[in-house]
């Protein structure tokens, strides 16, 4: 895709499996992302979805070069990140950011509000000491945050607040990309309204390009423009948020989207829960062919042979399934 | 040889005759009735009132929900009826839990004991929260009958291998030996199901047990504690955060703010037609009912301190709809039609229609 901001050619990431104390044997690797092409338009937000283990973090961290791929490229606005060297990189990160999960393990528990603002702005600009308190007010504001708690710890704001101090922190260097992994999944419902909201609004002011890695489908498809759904380390399907949710294609993101609990009791009556036989294989020794088929009620003998290429199906909608022509 | 255990399945079966027709029930008297239960913490910074009078019952074989953000005393609930409450700081300062007629916090200790773990069981968020990591999974899962049915031990064991099929867990014969740490999230949670559910209780307590699992797991879950409750008739306290769980898996719902239920009905009821600005304002925060895209409603402020008084309505400082009268008096839930209550003073005078 030309024009596009970010792309992934084949990103792959594995780690060895090492055993033993003194002498490592190498007994094994997780492929934990295992090919991912991909292409982002500017401002776009990305929902990326999938379970435990399926590898969606760690995509997020390659993409922001925090874990070096083991093969495959991330191109963000016409610049090869992963051949840049460390000092490159280190000036390019103020282009890439990330959220984290927990607001209570990403903040320095003695920097006040100030000093982790502060800390992040100066990383990448050279601030006078004079601006900077005006600096910090004025990014606290963007965030919703008042400024009168400029001097104020960590532990004295609620999960939400500082949720919204790690998105100022992210904010800090003025990036042009955001991966948000679990950003609001610690958080209570309403608090939860409060940052996607947040999120959302920013991402629209500052035509900020957004990966959002959930787990919660919901929350995903009220943010994304599109989504891409994981499972052991590939893309099985990708298109267009609402598409997705309402006519998934790939027999996986069917049985997850019908899942996903419907807060409505009537519904929740008439849906018809597929439920997948047992639990997702080890990404260590994955299952030949599509990764998925043991779990399969529509799997062939050839599903076990070849590795399905995620492919066009209607429109922008693509899934990675070799029966796709025929189960939808 | 084989008069033993014959005899043994005599006496289980009568004392499992006895106990489900004791002279003392009344037909009407619910599982479980829970009245104006009060459990605060004594801490530094001055008395939580996690929970400030709760009154509820739960029916035979019902599904009741508890919902309501963190600390608004769902789980502090539940601890205080299984007496797991930590005192210190914890203390029950007042109220009853009628357990088929029993209270259990009159019970000594020997007797609630025949109570906990036999008759009602609970299930938590995190399953090593209940399994000893250091334990073979059968020698936890035979716990129970060994003490609580006296069963011998081949027996108890061929029951828990039972069990653990019941739940799904491939292989049953074999992975029952394995431990904790040898089973994956999902496999746990079935594994402390089948150890809650093996002394076929009457009341399963589960605290947000799916919260920590993905959807397509969560879904297993589910349907495997349905189909439980089904063959063995068991009521279900099921604790949660998730609006979209209870809504599919209960019959009757409590809202809980701040230690106080502020909403209870019927879950068709409570869904379509919130009766307290507080459930309203909860379920319109939600993304999946909302237009995709559109701004999410969300709630001003920050729940209470519980550790200061709370007079009138506690959600009242962050009510769209609070009137100067909310900041006052007692708050007490009333129905509005009939088993459908509601907290929210203006909603039960009239004055607000939601």
């Amino acid at each position: 895709m030309t024009g596009s901001f970010l792309e992934l050619r084949d990103l792959k990431t594995h780690f060895p499996v090492e055993r033993g104390l003194v002498l490592r044997r190498r007994i094994g690797t997780v492929r934990a992302v295992d090919g991912v092409s991909l292409a982002l338009a500017k401002g776009e937000i990305l929902g990326l979805v999938g379970e435990s283990g399926c590898g969606k973090s760690t995509l997020g961290r390659t993409i922001l070069q925090l874990i070096p791929p083991t093969e495959g490229t991330v191109v963000l606005a016409g610049r090869n990140l992963s051949e840049l060297d460390r000092v490159r990189l280190r000036e390019a990160r103020a282009d890439f950011q990330m959220i984290f999960q927990d607001p209570y393990a990403s903040l320095n528990p003695r920097m006040t509000v100030f000093d982790a603002l502060a800390e992040a702005i100066q990383a990448h600009r050279k601030v006078s000491a004079a601006d900077l308190p005006e600096l910090v007010s004025a990014l606290m504001e963007k965030v919703g945050l008042a400024p009168r708690f400029i001097r104020k710890y960590p532990h004295e704001f609620s999960g939400g607040q500082r949720q919204r101090i790690a998105i100022a922190r992210a904010l800090a260097v003025e990036p042009k990309l955001l991966v948000a992994d679990e950003p609001v999944s610690a958080l209570d419902v309403s608090i939860q309204a409060q940052i996607i909201n947040l999120l959302a609004k920013l991402s629209r002011e500052m035509q900020l390009t957004m990966i959002f890695i959930s787990h919660d489908l919901s929350v995903v498809k009220h943010i994304s423009d599109r989504i891409a759904v994981m499972y052991l380390g590939r893309i099985v399907e990708l298109g267009p948020a609402a598409e997705v949710f309402e006519r998934p294609l790939h027999p996986y993101t069917r049985a997850l989207v019908s899942a996903v609990p419907i807060p409505d009791p009537e519904r929740e009556k008439l849906r018809q829960r597929i439920l997948l036989p047992g639990d997702p294989p080890s990404p260590m020794n994955p299952p030949s062919g599509c990764a998925f088929h043991p779990r399969c009620r529509y799997a062939k003998p050839e599903c076990a042979k070849q590795v399905p290429t995620l492919d066009t199906f209607a429109g922008r909608h693509a899934a990675a399934c070799i029966r796709l022509g025929e189960i939808v | 040889m084989g008069t033993l255990p014959d005899l043994h399945l005599c006496i289980r079966a009568i004392r499992v005759h006895l106990r489900s027709m004791p002279a003392t029930r009344l037909i009407d008297m619910p599982l479980l009735q829970v009245s104006n239960l009060r459990t605060h913490f004594h801490t530094r910074n001055g008395i939580v009132r996690a929970v400030d009078g709760v009154s509820f019952s739960v029916e035979r074989g019902e599904t009741l929900g508890i919902v309501g953000e963190s600390g608004s005393g769902k789980s502090v609930t539940c601890y205080s009826i299984m007496g797991l409450v930590p005192q210190p700081p914890g203390r029950i300062e007042g109220g009853q839990a009628l357990f088929d007629g029993a209270d259990l916090r009159a019970l000594r200790e020997p007797a609630l004991n025949r109570i906990r773990g036999k008759r009602i069981a609970m299930i938590f968020q995190d399953p090593m929260t209940s399994l000893n990591p250091y334990m073979r999974v059968e020698d936890q899962l035979i716990e129970p009958l060994l003490i609580h049915e006296k069963t011998p031990r081949a027996e108890a064991v061929k029951r828990a291998v039972k069990s653990l099929e019941d739940v799904g867990v491939p292989d049953a014969a074999r992975r029952i030996r394995s431990y904790p740490h040898e089973f994956s999230g999902g496999m746990r949670q079935r594994v402390m199901i089948a150890m809650a559910l093996i002394t076929r209780p009457e009341l399963l307590i589960a605290d947000e047990p799916t919260t920590a699992l993905d959807v397509t797991v969560q879904a297993q879950i589910l349907e495997l504690i349905a189909r439980m409750q089904r063959e063995l008739g068991t009521a279900v306290i099921w604790i949660s955060h998730d609006l979209g769980v209870v809504a599919g898996f209960c019959q009757r719902v409590l809202v809980m703010y701040a230690g106080r239920i502020v909403e209870s009905g019927p879950t068709a009821q409570i869904y379509a037609h919130p009766q307290h600005p507080y459930n309203r304002a909860l379920q319109n925060s939600i993304p999946a009912l909302q237009q995709k895209g559109s701004e999410l409603c969300t709630i001003p402020g920050m729940p209470p301190d519980l550790s200061k008084p709370l007079p009138g309505c506690a959600f009242a400082p962050r009510c769209e709809f609070a009137a100067a009268a909310c900041g006052s008096g007692e708050m007490t839930l009333k129905e509005v039609s009939p088993a459908h209550a509601t907290a929210c003073a203006r909603v039960l005078s009239g004055e607000l229609q939601l």
